[in-house]
């Protein structure tokens, strides 16, 4: 017997293969979308597949542990692009070596900026105390930031929404922002870029070569371990104010 | 031994590759399978490490370290792990769509207090970003300075 409409609804919606198609189809739609508005930041891809993504699971009442069974291969390809970066880190290497201070002192003022600077606007803003620890390690990657939250007593899941807003706000800011101050070399721009907006950031500094995705994803990850030593450190600092 | 493993995947591919090079162009396809059981392995023992010394960092991340090591003591890049690292990282904004998806989740926080959080995340973003490239840029000019 064929099943009617809603039999197919139902066969579709309760195959995981259904929603890796709807994950793969919207990054397509939301990067020809980008590519035909001329990589307009607004447009980032990212924020244009969720967007679809989202409306689809709006529409069809889908929750999103549902969906992320089906498009958890996709993201499970994370972890071997993270091992990957190796290959810029390593290609570029001889350019860091030139300048390991300079680079220690950015990450520094970067990491300590990141904490101090969501923490003192949410609190100016009203953001009540379990909002404030879990502002704290948003520019750094989802894995370390919810660790880090968990630790401090602060809520997982807003850190992971926070993290998802600091990488995209940073992704969309990027260009303009880097462009006001003046920020011409690539390798600044790339280190900046991924010491504030974790993997999502780095994702986007792809096009602007590989010295730049060297340089973001050393800022990635060597924020992520000064951020982990830090929040603990300064949020007991500024928690006691 | 593991890393070892991941070794002698990458220099086994890279003696293939350059064996197969003179059947011209198909010759750089076949070895994305070693590559990326390269990385997989590593992750996978970036995983094991992570858990075994309870290290605050992720597993990746260690398998990250872990390749550098490689690269370093074999002196370069292999062609295909080179190939295949490319085509990944291309494709990074991909990846990280189902996790970022997970922002529905929090549509009802976000309406409680979406000001402090929304200023917070974008305000907070702009004067990192900002700092951390001016800090580097004025470092670096005074080093070069004579």
């Amino acid at each position: 017997m064929i099943p009617g409409v809603d039999g197919l609804w139902t066969i579709l919606q309760t195959s995981p293969l259904f929603w890796l198609a709807v994950t793969l189809v919207a990054y397509q739609v939301a990067y020809a979308i980008y590519l035909r508005a001329g990589r307009h930041p607004l447009l980032n891809p990212v924020l244009v597949s969720i967007g679809l993504i989202i409306s689809v699971l709006l529409a069809t009442r889908t929750p999103y542990p549902t969906y992320f069974d089906g498009a958890r291969l996709v993201h499970f390809l994370i972890g071997p692009a993270t091992v990957a970066m190796a290959v810029p880190l390593y290609t570029h290497s001889e350019r860091f070596k030139h300048m390991l201070l300079p680079l220690a002192g950015a990450l520094l003022v970067g990491s300590v900026t990141a904490i101090v600077s969501a923490v003192a606007i949410g609190w100016t803003f009203g953001a009540s105390p379990d909002t404030l620890l879990s502002l704290a390690p948003k520019s750094t990657t989802m894995p370390i930031a919810m660790g880090i939250t968990e630790k401090i007593g602060g809520s997982p899941s807003l850190t992971s929404l926070m993290v998802t807003l600091t990488g995209i706000s940073g992704a969309i800011m990027a260009g303009w922002l880097l462009k006001l101050v003046r920020i011409d070399d690539v390798a600044t721009r790339g280190f900046a870029i991924g010491v504030t907006a974790h993997a999502i950031g780095t994702a986007y500094t792809f096009q602007l070569g590989e010295v730049a995705v060297a340089f973001a994803a050393l800022g990635m990850g060597l924020n992520g371990v000064l951020t982990t030593i830090l929040v603990p450190v300064l949020m007991r600092l500024l928690m006691s104010h | 031994m593991a890393i070892e493993t991941a070794l002698s995947t990458g220099y086994g591919q890279r003696a293939r590759t350059t064996s197969r090079t003179t059947t011209a162009g198909r010759a750089k396809q076949p070895s994305m399978v070693p590559a990326l059981a390269a990385l997989v392995v590593l992750e996978l023992v970036g995983e094991l490490i992570v858990r075994i010394f309870a290290l605050p960092v992720p597993g990746p991340v260690v398998g990250l370290v872990l390749l550098y090591v490689a690269f370093t003591v074999h002196g370069s890049v292999p062609d295909g792990l080179r190939a295949t690292g490319n085509v990944l990282l291309q494709h990074l904004m991909l990846f990280l769509v189902p996790a970022t998806t997970g922002l529905m989740m929090h549509f009802r926080r976000l309406g409680d207090e979406w000001l402090p959080i929304v200023l917070a995340a974008v305000g907070g973003t702009a004067v990192t970003m900002a700092l951390t490239a001016l800090t580097l840029r004025l470092f670096l000019g005074r080093r070069r300075a004579p």
